[in-house]
């Protein structure tokens, strides 16, 4: 080649100079575990599901939510959203209104009609389920779905368990409820109702496992001292009456004894029946009670009334005398001996409940502590073969959480079943709010539901609150930060002086012939989802 | 008309691409086929504010020209870490003469493209703050005062980081270069009026005037795609972080950048024939302290006993630019 004047070396590129050389800590993309599946009970995904109703792939998300949860319009209305209160978002303005938008895709999984098929090929064991109560219904979904013969058995003339007999229909339509149990049973699933199981070791004869959950529907009781005329009757009772036809007589001023989910339900149900009066009495003060907050101030804007550090002392017809207690240094309520009356027509008992644990009687290897049935970690009792999971089991009691239980012990079973060990999940590292750069999103307020209005949540049973519509769904989704995963911003192709960052498909590729290891990459990623580590050497 | 913001869509237009957008409102840089002016394996140092902001304006350019144009270097880091003879990094026809001549060379290459009849072929120069507001300064005044045909692009990284950090005219207060060490009664830079390039080029009222940051790319990418519908002489002047000369953490570049306009320090705006037509508004503002504590450049204002009547001055600056550019926007949602 010929070369100007003074000029040896023709023109070169400095691609031939590979910068990677000069590296001491190398860019790695990671997929960390966000904080909302984390706290979830059900183990839902759902980063992965909101990421596909950002894009407006509602059809995609719901399917990617089922796979961990067969009940989305039920759990947009009923959990008590772990994840929203673990929500990163929640530190940066609102957390992500990721109940809503769960609720959004179950409503319109429903609208739409989108089935469920079966790929998995059949395996030919057979399941029987004890109980066709959330957890019930949730193992069976997935016990289906991994390719087993499955059939519910239960007591009761309706599935849903407690879904059904516990949770008012104010917060749970039925029509909602009914639609996602059909098509759990329309993948497949026998369900025998009215068909109390009382031999669980005979059963085990007829399938090759059985998977108990019967909850806890027996309400406690507490000995009161109580004059003639005096009505009381149990939380658990009331609530299940509603589902018949005759509604039980509760009087215009009713008391109910207890902190929990299940003394809001009741009071708020007494509200609907027409009582002017509806008070909680409750032995601590606020912050103590188990009840969850979203109940608490549900049942407040309603106009039930609370008495903190209160105990029900006697009750007479027309009145209740009620004690005042005191906080000791440990936190326990101590009676004070000051007495105070309280008109009250009727007082419902909300103080827990117990599980009916009668047909594991004699079972050889069942262990039982505290009225609950000992498990593993793979769900399955001391008797082989026989799994239990919900609120019969050692746990919060909690829609959700046997949701969970029907999930985990669904695969537990199907490893028994393979005579495969049991492996637990494998988690990754916490995508902790530190690990983002928050400057990249947008801001953004949090989406409010609507509610009913105050004057029809107090007299009838319409659901109180409502849902988004497609565009406030679209919106709440969009929210999420996606943390510790990728969600394609491009940022890490922007931001590297170097080049080094290749668009490959739908994903990105490091180039280390060229990286330095400035580590910008990781310094500008909104989600977190690229990680320093030091070079190999 | 300011840059196209996207309100929402989770991240907007603050990140780079973002899925949720139609593809042409995601910016140059998220293009799979940016024409990468400045390509992989030139010597720029880890996280070079510079080699980015270069690479985000010249492709902005390429873009905005049709890939129709000559880039002029003076001499500086840019042109040092690009083009150790024989190599180059550059994908682009490239040209460089001396430190203080850029802007009349470039001069020269709009005239012969002008005379061969190539109007469509646009000339950027573009230099460090050294060659600009110093060196090459009386070149860059003479193509303003022509309104020659050149968009000079000025990356301002604050001293002369190619020959070992030596204070330039654009070095700020305070900071500790190699020729203002951090010693006697007033250490670092001195308090003085500096040389504010952007405001002199409006003051020849040619046609477009801006600043920009690395950190916010749609704002740069915009502006000189908005220089670029100008005929005349333009000048853009780029806030680069140099983690060399700065004392920085090399993954700190953009973040630096970013709160050097948050504090109110480096005010971003554009000017048409002298007269300013937009400011980018502060986001989240912070206090100085926050953009000067992480430069080691700045050290000797912290340690055991923070000196905090030099921070205050330094406050009283970045205060005053927020007032006399009208930075604060009350409309918080952005």
């Amino acid at each position: 080649m010929d070369k100007p004047f003074a000029i040896t070396l023709g023109p070169g590129s400095s691609l031939a100079n590979h910068t990677g050389s000069w590296r001491t800590e190398r860019p790695e993309y990671v997929n960390l575990l966000p904080p909302c599946s984390n706290a979830c009970p059900a183990g839902e995904d759902v980063r992965t599901w909101l990421y596909d109703a950002e894009e407006g792939r509602y059809e995609d998300a719901w399917r990617a939510l089922v796979a961990d949860n067969p009940f989305p319009a039920i759990m947009g209305r009923v959990c008590y959203r772990s994840c929203e209160t673990a929500c990163n978002r929640g530190l940066l303005d609102e957390a992500v209104g990721i109940n809503s938008v769960e609720r959004f895709l179950g409503d319109e999984a429903i609208r739409r009609k989108w089935t469920i098929a079966v790929d998995a090929p059949r395996s030919g064991k057979r399941v029987l389920v004890v109980g066709a109560g959330p957890s019930g219904l949730s193992a069976a979904h997935h016990l289906t779905l991994l390719g087993h013969d499955v059939t519910i058995r239960d007591s009761g003339d309706a599935p849903g368990g407690m879904m059904r007999y516990g949770i008012p229909a104010y917060r749970l339509p039925r029509d909602i409820l009914d639609a996602e149990i059909a098509r759990v049973l329309d993948l497949g699933v026998t369900l025998e109702l009215s068909t109390p199981v009382t031999d669980v070791v005979a059963a085990l004869d007829e399938f090759d496992a059985v998977f108990l959950a019967v909850g806890a529907h027996i309400a406690k009781r507490v000995d009161i001292p109580a004059g003639d005329g005096a009505r009381i009757l149990d939380a658990t009772t009331l609530l299940r009456s509603m589902a018949g036809e005759t509604q039980p007589m509760l009087g215009r001023r009713v008391a109910v004894y207890g902190g929990g989910n299940t003394a809001m339900d009741a009071a708020r149900t007494a509200r609907r029946l027409g009582a002017t009066e509806a008070v909680v009495v409750y032995r601590r003060t606020r912050d103590r009670m188990p009840a969850h907050d979203i109940e608490v101030e549900e049942a407040l804007e309603e106009g039930v009334t609370m008495r903190w550090l209160s105990t029900v002392d006697h009750v007479d017809a027309g009145r209740i005398r009620i004690e005042k207690m005191r906080l000791d240094d440990a936190g326990k309520p101590q009676p004070t001996g000051e007495f105070e009356e309280l008109g009250a027509d009727s007082l419902v008992l909300a103080i827990g409940q117990n599980a009916d644990l009668s047909l594991l009687a004699g079972v050889p290897g069942i262990e039982e502590q505290d009225g609950v049935v000992k498990v593993g970690k793979d769900f399955m009792t001391g008797h082989p073969g026989i799994f239990a999971g919900g609120d019969m089991v050692p746990a919060e009691r909690t829609v959700t959480v046997a949701i969970g239980h029907g999930k985990k012990a669904a695969r537990a079973i199907d490893a028994w079943l393979r005579h495969a060990p049991y492996a637990e999940p494998r988690t990754a590292p916490l995508a902790t709010y530190d690990v983002l750069n928050t400057w990249y999103y947008s801001d953004a307020p949090a989406t409010v539901r609507p509610t009913l209005e105050l004057a029809r949540r107090t007299s009838t049973f319409d659901e109180v609150v409502g849902g988004l519509d497609e565009s406030t769904a679209l919106f709440e989704a969009r929210r999420c930060l996606s943390c510790g995963s990728c969600f394609d911003c491009d940022n890490c192709y922007g931001v590297c002086p170097d080049n080094a960052i290749r668009k490959v498909g739908d994903h990105y590729e490091i180039d280390y012939d060229f990286c330095k290891g400035c580590g910008l990459c990781v310094a500008e990623c909104p989600s977190g989802a690229i990680t320093l580590r030091p070079e190999r050497t | 008309m300011p840059a196209k913001t996207v309100k929402f869509y989770q991240t907007g237009s603050f990140v780079v691409g973002n899925r949720l957008l139609p593809i042409v409102d995601r910016s140059v840089q998220a293009d799979p086929d940016r024409a990468n002016s400045l390509t992989c394996g030139h010597r720029a140092c880890q996280g070079c504010g510079e080699a980015l902001g270069a690479r985000y304006a010249i492709d902005a350019a390429m873009r905005a020209t049709n890939r129709q144009m000559v880039a002029v270097n003076a001499t500086g880091c840019l042109e040092v870490f690009s083009t150790p003879y024989p190599e180059t990094s550059w994908q682009v026809p490239w040209i460089h003469s001396l430190f203080g001549n850029a802007p009349a060379v470039a001069t020269g290459v709009a005239a012969a493209m002008k005379v061969k009849g190539r109007g469509d072929v646009r000339v950027v120069a573009q230099g460090g703050d050294g060659g600009t507001v110093d060196i090459g300064f009386a070149c860059l005044s003479g193509m303003f005062e022509r309104n020659d045909d050149v968009l000079y692009i000025c990356y301002d990284n604050q001293a002369y980081m190619n020959t070992g950090v030596q204070r330039s005219g654009a070095t700020p207060p305070a900071a500790r270069t190699a020729t203002t060490q951090a010693v006697g009664p007033e250490p670092g830079n001195v308090f003085g009026q500096g040389k504010n390039v952007p405001m002199i080029a409006m003051a020849h009222e040619i046609p477009y005037v801006a600043t920009a940051t690395v950190a916010e790319l749609r704002d740069l990418e915009y502006k000189v795609a908005r220089a670029m519908e100008f005929r005349g002489a333009r000048y853009l002047h780029v806030l680069v972080p140099c983690p060399l000369g700065w004392g920085s953490p090399a993954a700190e570049t953009i973040r630096l950048a970013r709160l050097a306009k948050e504090s109110g320090l480096f005010p971003v705006f554009e000017a048409e024939h002298g007269e300013i037509v937009d400011v980018s508004k502060i986001r989240r503002r912070v206090p100085v302290e926050d953009y000067l504590r992480p430069q080691g450049r700045y050290k000797h204002l912290f340690g055991e006993s923070p000196d905090t009547e030099v921070i205050a001055r330094i406050q009283a600056g970045a205060d005053r630019n927020i007032r006399r550019f009208d930075l604060l926007d009350n409309s918080e949602v952005s």
